[in-house]
């Protein structure tokens, strides 16, 4: 599978940087080496979900918690994540730190993962989420970094794309 | 059992544990029988207070948590009983009270009144203990029980479908997060101090 391990190890070290001690995922085939790096890890406390709305709850538990999280999602995921997101986390301020794969964009093969594509930029701006774009290994760790700092500071949900350029080997 | 006189059976309980409702008439309840910093209201989000209860679980363990669940509000998110299987937090209680109707909304019925069992949908999912409690004595037995037991339960408790003569809480979202927060806060830095003083008698 040609998903890039070198850069899964990466996003992982630096979101161990940023202090991350619980990730909630859902598979999907760009994030299969991060979900195995956070399950193997015996320091992190990965959720699995049955669906990524929980992963909401579950951040807003941990943030009220004094925990740090970040949520591993597809960006189908995201848009399974909407209403939570508003009535939760935009609603009572609590800052999300979300790992979106941008699948279904630029370069994309499969036409089910295209609608979500084409749709999940126009949605993070409707919500005012601020989003980075991961295309560079050298941005990761800065990113990574910068996109908590402002989560933290604003309360406020964060997005990173992950992208097919940094994600995926051909 | 109405939920109200439910809720005031095991206030005690609660008084000093962490706790996270649902909107509506069970936080509207809770507060009118005395607001505490460590009570949070999910005064929207249906369905994730379970999920809320489950971040605040795994990341403050040595802490109980207890979460006042509802019929209309689990079955929007019935996915939550496999999770909380699936991590089983001894520290987290998980009351479901069912009065088979989207009360706050209307009344109109839920599932559960056309059959829906969700003390039976709780121990097929995994849940370690289910417990179904229906009337007052039966319901503060099964709280102490599971609060001693170090085991995630989910408790289905059936209630009237009765309204709080008025669902009005004077206290503002924000206000309740930020008390919240910082109360959360205050508990771990109180069990920390707790521990080094044990440590160094």
């Amino acid at each position: 599978m040609p998903v890039s391990v070198t850069n899964s190890k990466l996003i992982y070290e630096a979101l161990k940087a940023c202090d991350v001690k619980i990730m909630s995922a859902l598979p999907e085939t760009w994030l299969v080496h991060l979900i195995r790096m956070a399950d193997e890890d015996p320091d992190m406390t990965l959720v699995r979900l049955a669906k990524e709305e929980e992963g909401i709850g579950i951040s807003a538990g941990a943030h009220l918690a004094g925990v740090n999280s970040a949520m591993l999602m597809q960006n189908h995921g995201f848009l399974a994540a909407i209403n939570p997101i508003v009535s939760l986390a935009l609603l009572y301020k609590i800052p999300l730190l979300m790992l979106i794969s941008y699948r279904g964009h630029m370069g994309e093969k499969d036409p089910w993962q295209t609608q979500g594509g084409l749709t999940t930029e126009s949605i993070l701006r409707a919500l005012n989420i601020p989003a980075w774009h991961l295309t560079n290994s050298n941005d990761i760790y800065r990113r990574l970094k910068d996109a908590q700092t402002l989560a933290h500071a604003s309360l406020h949900p964060v997005a990173i794309l992950l992208t097919r350029e940094l994600m995926w080997e051909d | 059992m109405l939920r109200s006189d439910a809720l005031q059976a095991i206030y005690p309980e609660l008084e000093d544990r962490i706790v996270v409702t649902i909107m509506g008439a069970v936080a509207a309840e809770l507060f009118s029988l005395g607001h505490r910093p460590n009570f949070f209201y999910l005064e929207h989000a249906m369905g994730l207070a379970s999920s809320m209860g489950l971040g605040i679980a795994l990341s403050m363990p040595e802490h109980q948590v207890i979460v006042l669940d509802g019929d209309g509000s689990l079955l929007m998110n019935l996915g939550t009983l496999s999770t909380l299987a699936r991590y089983k937090p001894g520290n987290l209680l998980h009351i479901v009270f069912d009065n088979e109707s989207l009360l706050s909304v209307g009344g109109f019925p839920t599932a559960t009144s056309s059959g829906t069992d969700l003390a039976g949908i709780a121990r097929a999912s995994g849940v370690p203990r289910v417990m179904e409690a229906n009337t007052i004595e039966s319901l503060k037995e099964s709280v102490s029980d599971a609060l001693k037991s170090n085991t995630l339960t989910t408790i289905v408790s059936k209630v009237e479908a009765v309204s709080p003569k008025s669902f009005h809480m004077d206290l503002p979202l924000l206000e309740n997060r930020f008390q919240f927060w910082r109360c959360l806060e205050a508990m771990r830095k109180q069990h920390t101090a707790s521990i080094t003083e044990r440590n160094e008698r």
